[in-house]
Parts: C-alpha cells; structure tokens; sequence
C-alpha cells in the first residue's frame, strides 16, 4: 500500500533526529525563552517583514497574494458578519443584561487577552469559551461553535481590540505551565496518515506553497481570527481552523473547544505576544 | 431591513470608479443541506447601476456567480456629488436598490 | 473417471467451498474486532486516522451484506492502519521534543 510504504519512510526519517537527541534531558518549561526563540526564527525566516505584518500571514510573505488582498479588502467579505456580530453583541439577553456585563472594559478592545488561564478553574478559557459561558451564566442556550453567530461576535470583538499586540499571560501555576507545555508538545507532534505536526507546515514550510495555497508562519498566525475563508465561503473560528488542519492531515479532529485545541491557541498566542490584532481577517 | 449593497464610487478624470459588494446567497440550486436536500435556487438575475438618468452598467447573472458577489468597474462621466442608484432584483422576485453619491 | 467419482469429486468441491465461506465469516468478524481493539488503543492515545475510521465503515458495511471477503480485507487494512497511528503516537512522544524551536 502506497501510503503505508510512504508512512515508513516517514517514520524513518523523523526517527534519525531521535537518535542524535535521546542524549536531551527534559528541560524545566521556560515559556520566556520559548517565545524569544519562536520570534527570532521566525524573523530570520522573513527579515523583510515588520513585525505588525505577521498577523497578515500569507500575505505578509507573498507579494502577489498581498495585492489580490488589498483588492478585496476594500471591500471586506466579513463586513456582513461584523454587522452582525455587532448587533449581537449589543442586544441585552433576555434578563435584560448583556455580553459587555460578563467582561473586562465591558467586552470592548479586551480580545488581545485570550485566551487565559483561569486559576479558579485551571483551565485555559477561550474567548469564545468565555461567550458562551457568559450566555449560559444569563439563561441564554451556548451557540454552535467554528461558525455562524459566535463568529460574528468575535469579529466584533477582534476589530474592537485592531492593532492592540496580543498580550498573553502565563500565571506562575504548575497546572498554567502544564497547559502551555501540553499545547507545545501538540504544535509539534506529527499526526494523522500524513504525518504532518503543525510545525512541518507552518514553520518549516512557512512561506512556500501546499497546492495552490501559501503556508503562513506560525508566528502572529491567530491574530487574524476569526477568518472569512474564500474557501469556506464563510466565517471560521480558530476552532474551525484547528479541525479543518487536523481533517487535512487525516487525523480524526477532536470536538471544538476540546482541552487539546484551548491548550495549543494558548501556546500560540503566547508566541505571538507582541504582534497586532489583525482580526477580523479575509484569506483565501 | 439593512441594506444588502454597498457601493463606493469615486470619479477620477473624465470616468468614474465603483465598487460594490452585494449580500446575497446566491444558491445555484445544485448544491445539497446537510440532510441531503437540495437547496433551491436563489440568485440576482439583474443588476443595474444608473447615472443621471442613464444607466451605466448592466450585470445579467445566473447560478455561476458566488455568495457575496462583488463587482468592479469604470464609466465614462460622473463628478463629485452625484447620484448612482444600485438595483438588483433575483429569481424569486425579491429586489434591492441603494443610492450612494459619488466621491473624489 | 467414474461417473460416481466425477459426482463425488464435484461434491467434495462444492462442499469444500461452502466450508472455506462458514470460516470467512467467523475471521472476517475476528479481524473487524481487533481492528476496532486497535483503534480503540489510538483512541485512548488520542492519535486516530481518518481512513482508519473509514476502512472499519467499510468493514461493518461488509459484514452487515453479508461480504466476509470484503470485510475481512477492509478489517484488516484498518487494523494494520491503526497500529500505525499507534506506533506513530509512541514515535512522537519521543520525538517532538527534536522539532521545537531552541
């Protein structure tokens, strides 16, 4: 079987790096050093791009996928869902209280916040973790996730927070820390019958073409969420994207909002400190 | 109900540039639901931009044309401060029209 | 040959092939269930693969039809799909560490 010979040759490759490193102990998590790291490669990467640029993803690295870009945002395809979304998100729930009572600054220019760790939980929260819970928590049913309204509320709160650099926050608790680690380790495990990790794409890859598409680097890649995806023809979450990643690359993609996704748009997002929200974005 | 059209025209020398983008689902009616449904056809069948009394642009669509059309093109006249009416109207009979003023 | 030979070699065969289905179905089910005992295993690891899941459809579709030849294949490329993602989750604990960013 073609794709079974192809996996053993995968693994034989992978397997030659294990052998040189089975010297590694296992270092303590130092998330600092990490993201210092993560951002200096990824401006070795592309030293022509600003560091703002990097939320812009393929279109920060490809010149004539920036100009069909700039062509459509003039007329931004989430405009519909950012009408919406603002709508939304100012209408009391029926208890007369609204979305602004359930957040910091009454929900408006907070979105570089998330997701965090809540230590009364521990549990890494999502902003749109957080949207439903605050529905719940006002006798309002949580929304579907990926798509749909809760999309358009966060492209309401993302273009709120436009141009305000995510700033992540890593508490000093071993159940934080053991989040950021868990989201580490899945951002570059390989998985699936094609044995990609999210690394082989978005970092290795980073810049060059998978079919007709270019592969943005990983740094400052969330900023721009929620997206609408020309692809989709609609509007998609970090979620969405997340799933849609683990179907591509033929692993069986877990639920939305599953610990393993709020755990690795932690660990990303914490790389990305620093860069703008681009958010809401258009892509292809 | 909001509007479905936004426009942007500006007038640059003797011709104007416009921009619109349309809300609309434009379904060709070949494509199924998640029951397995066919979704019927829903598409703008015309639309018409018009210039002092004249109309300037004409789109006749069909179900090849995608969700959330957007359209671009130039014509010849129109200054700063004029009129241009957007209509469209679909297969089932519903219709739209917006007047946005020229800039530039 | 005899006819009676020629009558009684013709049934041996038949009767041969009737055997060889009855033992079909019985391993096309034994194959189906350590597929699925396979995939449960990548489960609990939370690394399975999508035409893993896709071969054991085909799998039950089969032995639901009555097809024990189609099923018992389609199982037995799940199972072995499935120790795949297995051996691959047990690679990956060791080797990720390698690809990140120092």
């Amino acid at each position: 079987m073609r794709a079974g010979h192809l996996c053993r040759l995968a693994f034989a490759v992978a397997a030659l790096p294990g052998l040189i490193g089975l010297t590694h102990a296992a270092a303590k998590a130092d998330p600092a050093a990490d993201q210092h790291a993560f951002q200096v490669y990824a401006r070795s990467q592309f030293p022509a791009v600003p560091l703002a640029d990097f939320g812009n993803g393929p279109y920060a690295v490809n010149a004539p996928m920036r100009k069909q870009w700039e062509e459509i945002m003039q007329f931004p395809p989430y405009d519909f869902a950012l009408d919406e979304g603002k709508a939304a998100f100012e209408k009391p729930f029926a208890n007369g209280r609204s979305y602004g009572d359930c957040f910091p600054n009454k929900g408006i220019g907070i979105r570089q916040t998330f997701p965090y760790f809540d230590t009364a939980t521990g549990e890494v929260v999502t902003l749109d973790l957080a949207i439903n819970r605050c529905r719940e928590a006002n006798g309002e049913k949580p929304l579907p996730y990926q798509t749909g309204l809760i999309a358009s509320i966060d492209a309401y709160m993302a273009e709120t927070s436009r141009g305000k650099p995510f700033d992540i926050k890593i508490p000093d608790d071993p159940r934080a820390l053991a989040a950021y680690q868990d989201g580490k380790r899945f951002f570059y495990t390989r998985r699936g019958q094609l044995n990609f990790s999210c690394a082989s794409c978005h970092v290795q890859a980073a810049g060059q073409r998978l079919r007709g598409d270019i592969l943005a680097p990983a740094f400052g890649i969330l900023a721009a969420f929620p997206i609408y995806r020309s692809d989709w023809g609609s509007m998609g979450t970090i979620d969405r994207r997340f799933t849609s990643c683990n179907s591509q690359v033929r692993s069986v993609p877990f639920k939305p909002q599953d610990k393993a996704y709020r755990d690795l748009e932690y660990f990303l997002s914490y790389m990305s400190n620093g860069v703008p929200i681009t958010g809401p974005g258009a892509r292809p | 109900m909001p509007s479905t059209i936004r426009v942007r025209a500006v007038a640059a020398g003797d011709s104007t540039d416009v921009q619109a983008l349309i809300q609309h689902p434009m379904d060709s009616g070949f494509v199924k639901d998640s029951d397995g449904k066919l979704i019927p056809p829903h598409y703008i069948e015309v639309l018409t931009f018009e210039h002092d009394g004249k109309v300037v642009f004409t789109a006749l669509w069909g179900p090849a044309v995608a969700k959330d059309p957007y359209v671009k093109f130039a014509f010849k006249g129109g200054k700063s401060g004029d009129d241009l009416k957007v209509s469209w109207t679909d297969n089932l009979g519903k219709s739209d029209t917006s007047v946005a003023k020229i800039m530039g | 040959m005899r006819p009676a030979t020629i009558l009684a070699a013709a049934f041996g065969v038949v009767l041969c092939g009737t055997l060889a289905n009855a033992a079909t179905q019985a391993e096309a089910a034994a194959a189906l269930a350590a597929a699925q005992s396979a995939e449960a295993e990548a489960g609990h690891l939370r690394n399975q693969w999508l035409p893993t899941e896709a071969e054991l459809k085909t799998a039950q579709a089969a032995m639901t039809a009555g097809d024990f030849d189609a099923a018992l294949a389609a199982a037995q490329r799940a199972e072995a799909l499935a120790r795949q993602s297995v051996e691959q989750s047990h690679e990956q604990d060791k080797l990720w560490s390698d690809a990140v960013i120092k």
